[in-house]
This record gives C-alpha cells, sequence and structure tokens, in this order.
C-alpha cells in the first residue's frame, strides 16, 4: 500500500484544523455574542458549505485561486505561481470547505457558557482576551476539540473540491480519497478495499472520541 | 460577629473622608418591544447612594437589576450620568462611557457567577492579576478569612454549599477594593440566620472602607433586616426614597404594597373628608361598604388603594360592641390555611379579605369553613396608597 495520499491527507487535515481553529474562534465569539440584526447573513454564508456541491464549491475555488483569480494573482504576485493545482490552494479552498465544521461546535459551545461568569470576568477588572483564555476557554475546550477534530476528519475525507482545485499530483494533491477513486478506476479493488477501510476505521474513532468527550467533560459540572 | 479585616493600603490616609463617597445615577434607557418581549419598557432612574447599605426596592420587572449592569457597565444607557465621587462613570452628553474594568465597581449577580473551573483560592484571586504576587498572596488570605471560608480553599464552587458560595462571592468581589457595591439578591434562598451572620460581616467590612452598597431585593423582609436607606422602584422608575420604615409602612403604589408584603389590597373612592378627625371615609369600589381611614392630601371623589396587612384584621365570632376600631364588616370564612405558626382566614365581606391569626385563636373561636364571622379593622391600620 502507498502511505503517501494518506501522509498528505494527514498534512492537510491537520494544517487545515489548526488554521480553522484560529480563524473559526473569533469569528465563532462574534456569531455568539454580537447582537447585529444581520449576522444569519454570516451564518448563512458559514454554513454554505454543508449543503453546496463539492464541485460548485471547487469551482469557484478553482476560479478565485487561478491565474485570473483574486487570490490566484496575489499569490503570483508574491510567490511567482498561481495556486491551483498546488498543496497552498488545497489549504485554502478546504478552509472554506469545513469552514461550518469548526464554527458550528464553536458558536455552540461559546452560547452554551453562562453571560454572568463573561460579566463577572470583566467586572472584575479583565479584558476581553484575559476573559477568553481564562474563563472562556477553558470552559468551552470541549467545543473547540470537538470544531479541531470534527474539521479533521471532514478535511480528510474530501473529494470534490480537491479534484476541481488540486487535480491528481501525486504527493502535492493526490489525498486518500483521490487515490481510492483513482484506484477503483484502474480496477484496484483491493488497494481501494484497504485505503477505504482505514478511513472508515479512521473517521469511527474520530467521532468517537467527540461524542465521548462531549458526554464526560459536561458531566461532572452538571451532576452538582 | 466574626472579626473582618482586609485592610486596605490606603485607609488610614482616607480615614478622614470614609463616610464621605456617594454613588449618583441618573439615567434614561429605552428597552423598545420586540419579538420575544412584547412589552416596551423604558428605565428613568434618578437615585442617590451613599456610603453604606441602600436598599432597591421592588416588585419583579421594575428594572431593579437594569440599573445595577448599568451602574456597573454591562448594559449602556441611553441619556444620563453616572458619577461616583469625583470619577465620571457614564455621561450620556459626552458619549462617555468607562468599561466595567475600570470602573472599579463590584457586582455580585443572583447567580452569583463563580467560574466553575477554579478553586475557591482561585476564584478570590482573579480580579487580582494586576497586583504583585505577594499582595495578591494577602489580598486572598485576608478576603477568605474575612468571610470565613478559608477553610474551602482547595475546592470547587460545585463543591460547596449556597452560603459559602455566597461568602465566597462577596469575598471574591471585596478584595479588589472596589469603590461601590452592587448586590443582586445575592442572598436570596438563604435562611434568615445565615443571612444575617453574612450582612454583619458584610457590614463590618463596610465599617472601615465605608463605600456605597446598593443592596437589590423584592422581599420585603430583606428590606427591613438590611437597609439603612431604601429607594423603591416600580416600572422603571424610583416612587419612593425613605427608610425601611416609611416604605414598608406607607408604600406609595399598589406594587410596591404588593411587594411590601400587604396581603389586602382594596380599591375605594373618597365619600367624606373629616379634617378635625384626621380622617376621612372611603366606599369600596363598586360596594356599598365604607371604610373610616386617616386622612390624605385630596379631595372628594379620589380613587384611593388601601393596603392592610393580615396580621392588622381582627376576626370575630359575633358581633363586636364597644370598640375603639372603626371599621367592622360581617362576612364568613370561606379557607382555612395554616401558614407557618398562623392560621391564613380567607373572609367574604362583600370584598375578600386575609386575616392572620393564632392557630390558638382558631380553636378558642372555633373557627372553621362557611362560619359568619366580623373582621375589625382600626383606623390606622389602613394605609392609603395612590392608584
Amino acid at each position: 500500500m502507498n502511505a503517501e495520499p494518506l501522509l498528505l491527507s494527514f498534512r492537510l487535515a491537520a494544517i487545515v484544523s489548526l488554521l480553522l481553529l484560529l480563524i473559526g474562534m473569533p469569528l465563532a465569539y462574534w456569531l455568539a455574542f454580537s447582537k447585529w440584526r444581520g449576522k444569519f447573513l454570516l451564518e448563512a454564508v458559514v454554513a454554505l458549505p454543508l449543503v453546496l456541491p463539492p464541485t460548485v464549491l471547487g469551482f469557484y475555488a478553482l476560479g478565485a485561486l487561478g491565474p485570473r483569480g483574486f487570490l490566484g494573482r496575489m499569490s503570483q504576485a508574491l510567490f511567482g505561481h498561481a495556486l491551483a493545482f498546488t498543496f497552498g490552494g488545497l489549504v485554502i479552498a478546504s478552509i472554506f470547505y469545513s469552514l461550518p465544521f469548526a464554527v458550528q461546535p464553536l458558536v455552540a459551545a461559546f452560547e452554551s457558557l453562562d453571560r454572568r461568569l463573561l460579566d463577572a470576568s470583566a467586572v472584575l477588572g479583565a479584558g476581553r482576551t484575559r476573559t477568553f483564555l481564562r474563563v472562556i476557554v477553558p470552559l468551552a475546550w470541549p467545543g473547540l476539540v470537538t470544531a479541531v477534530v470534527l474539521s479533521f476528519a471532514h478535511t480528510l475525507g474530501e473529494f470534490g473540491v480537491v479534484l476541481m482545485v488540486g487535480g491528481n499530483l501525486p504527493g502535492i494533491t493526490r489525498t486518500v480519497s483521490i487515490d481510492i477513486y483513482d484506484r477503483v478506476q484502474a480496477l484496484d479493488y483491493a488497494g481501494a478495499q484497504a485505503m477505504s477501510l482505514l478511513l472508515l476505521a479512521i473517521s469511527f474513532a474520530v467521532l468517537c472520541v467527540v461524542y465521548g468527550l462531549n458526554r464526560r467533560v459536561w458531566r461532572p459540572w452538571l451532576a452538582k | 460577629m466574626r472579626g473582618v479585616r482586609i485592610e486596605p493600603a490606603g485607609v488610614a490616609a482616607v480615614a478622614g473622608e470614609v463616610n464621605s463617597s456617594m454613588l449618583s445615577v441618573s439615567i434614561r434607557k429605552a428597552f423598545p418591544s420586540t419579538a420575544r418581549n412584547s412589552a416596551a419598557f423604558a428605565l428613568d432612574v434618578s437615585a442617590e447612594f451613599p456610603a453604606g447599605v441602600t436598599v432597591l426596592f421592588g416588585p419583579s420587572g421594575a428594572g431593579k437589576s437594569t440599573v445595577l449592569d448599568c451602574i456597573a457597565g454591562l448594559q449602556r444607557p441611553d441619556a444620563g450620568l453616572i458619577r461616583l465621587d469625583d470619577a465620571i462613570l457614564f455621561d450620556g452628553a459626552q458619549r462617555k462611557s468607562l468599561r466595567p474594568a475600570e470602573r472599579k465597581i463590584a457586582y455580585v449577580f443572583q447567580t452569583l457567577a463563580l467560574f466553575p473551573h477554579l478553586t475557591v483560592e482561585e476564584n478570590v484571586a482573579y480580579g487580582l492579576h494586576v497586583l504583585p504576587r505577594a499582595e495578591q498572596a494577602s489580598r486572598v488570605e485576608s478576603g477568605l478569612k474575612a468571610f470565613g471560608v478559608e477553610g474551602l480553599r482547595g475546592r470547587k464552587p460545585a463543591q460547596i454549599s449556597g452560603g459559602e458560595k455566597q461568602r465566597v462571592a462577596l469575598a471574591r468581589s471585596l478584595v479588589t477594593q472596589p469603590r461601590a457595591l452592587l448586590l443582586d439578591e445575592p442572598l436570596t434562598g438563604l435562611d434568615t440566620g445565615l443571612k444575617s451572620a453574612i450582612m454583619e460581616d458584610l457590614r463590618a467590612w463596610n465599617q472601615a472602607n465605608g463605600i456605597p452598597i446598593v443592596y437589590v431585593t423584592h422581599t420585603h423582609d430583606e428590606v427591613l433586616s438590611l437597609g439603612e436607606r431604601v429607594v423603591g422602584m416600580e416600572a422603571g422608575r424610583v416612587i419612593q426614597t425613605g427608610t425601611p420604615r416609611e416604605i414598608l409602612g406607607a408604600p406609595r403604589t399598589r406594587l410596591l404594597a404588593d411587594a411590601a408584603g400587604y396581603e389586602n389590597f382594596l380599591e375605594a373612592v373618597v365619600i367624606e373628608r373629616r379634617p378635625e378627625d384626621g380622617v376621612m371615609r372611603v366606599q369600596l369600589r363598586g360596594k356599598r361598604m365604607e371604610l373610616e381611614v386617616p386622612i390624605m392630601e385630596g379631595e372628594r371623589g379620589d380613587q384611593v388603594g388601601i393596603a392592610i396587612h393580615a396580621g392588622d384584621v381582627l376576626v370575630a365570632n359575633e358581633e363586636p360592641r364597644g370598640l375603639s376600631a372603626r371599621n367592622v364588616l360581617a362576612g364568613r370564612i370561606v379557607s382555612i390555611e395554616a401558614r407557618g405558626y398562623a392560621a391564613e382566614l380567607k373572609i367574604e365581606a362583600g370584598v375578600q379579605m386575609v386575616a392572620h391569626v393564632t392557630p390558638g385563636a382558631v380553636r378558642a373561636l372555633g373557627l372553621e369553613t362557611g362560619k359568619p364571622v366580623w373582621t375589625v379593622i382600626k383606623t390606622h391600620s389602613c394605609h392609603l396608597v395612590k392608584v
């Protein structure tokens, strides 16, 4: 079995889920606490990848990342090449693709916090950063882990977007799911079988972690 | 009483002005009706809170907590001015508003809001992060001692009792040496003994500090036991200010009367004024019955409310004669219910009256449901209230 696609997928998923945590936290903080009436617009944008066919998302991403696209031109100017069919392009597209999987658990976790705890922190002289680090993160950390794990798993399994944006370049953009598709096309059912089983096992394990965590962590506080 | 000593560094220096502290509030804030809350609400409050305990009293929904939130900076008034001594915390005209962290005001919420993931000690230290470590440690130490929770330092809030939580919340707020303290029904649910023990500790602490303490409550027994001054609020406005006895003895509105624990409230019209006797006669609205009540300003035909404590309603099992009490209403007992050490009688006497008598009186008079009785109300047991 060729491990290269698997390692590539893991690298992509790890980078994307960490970046998504960094982007997702302020975004989710704003979505959870803002009183702006037009908030639903941003909520809808964040949720869009849930309902959009990955090919559609991939199509627009390709446009944006290609030599004539906004991001592509920026990259051309900075690094001398556009982003389509590169690993970097894949990371950017995947961030959009997995955005709801990071943001929604974070919003849910932030919204379930007792507002008065945040008020108490403010009255006791804490600024936003201190409140975030000392109160929000420790109390919402199962939500943080859920966000990372779900966006990791979701990125690991992406296919349509990768195909549109990344193509099928071994070591650069050939991820596990592309590899499986490739093998089936080449009638290598045994290889496809092995890869598929592995992905299934990983996804199942990841979801077990998420669900198990969200139960256990809350129990001590709920019980008393 | 526990000896309480949190010795702020500057106490000796400012000892001369210890009692000159003043929190003055004059704010307006409109809450337009929303899908969730259909009734629009307007807050329009002016009040002064000098050093010592002032009770902010009124029925639920009067806007008391909103006033505290505005003082603390957690909600922003539409207009007005909030000053604490020389410091301007909020000035609508100048569009100036200090952030909560800059106001040096401590606020103990109804829910207490102890951080569940931190220990008692870490909770108490939370507001001290700007101080040097040694100073932090000594303040935490004296705070824990002052409120008698030094034995709980390693526990999480979930592992301590309700009364202990309240002590920890007070300690956490006061170690920051605030210039004012806001308390939003923090002692709700505690029994009276525990409540007054905690208030004793708080008073003792404030002997040295002399800061304004605003204590929000809607229960009348807390008004009597806690406050030196009372500000009575209703529907977003200050209705009345005075001593606890003044407010509870003569509430100016129906809702304040309810909140002050008057079980009987009758609506009536003034039919005759006798200033020479200091009384007037009123007729109960929609009834033929008349009562004699203390006189108040106004004229014939005025609408008044009459608030009467159930404990001030006497009950007789035959028609009383030769009484000094002027108001005797014949009626019939509708129900008898035990209420702690008293029996609560509901009497249909043209109007429904509630009377509290002792269980001994119930036995001695042979009171039972359906029995005809006479209720007797002294003129000065009738408290007149604006309607």
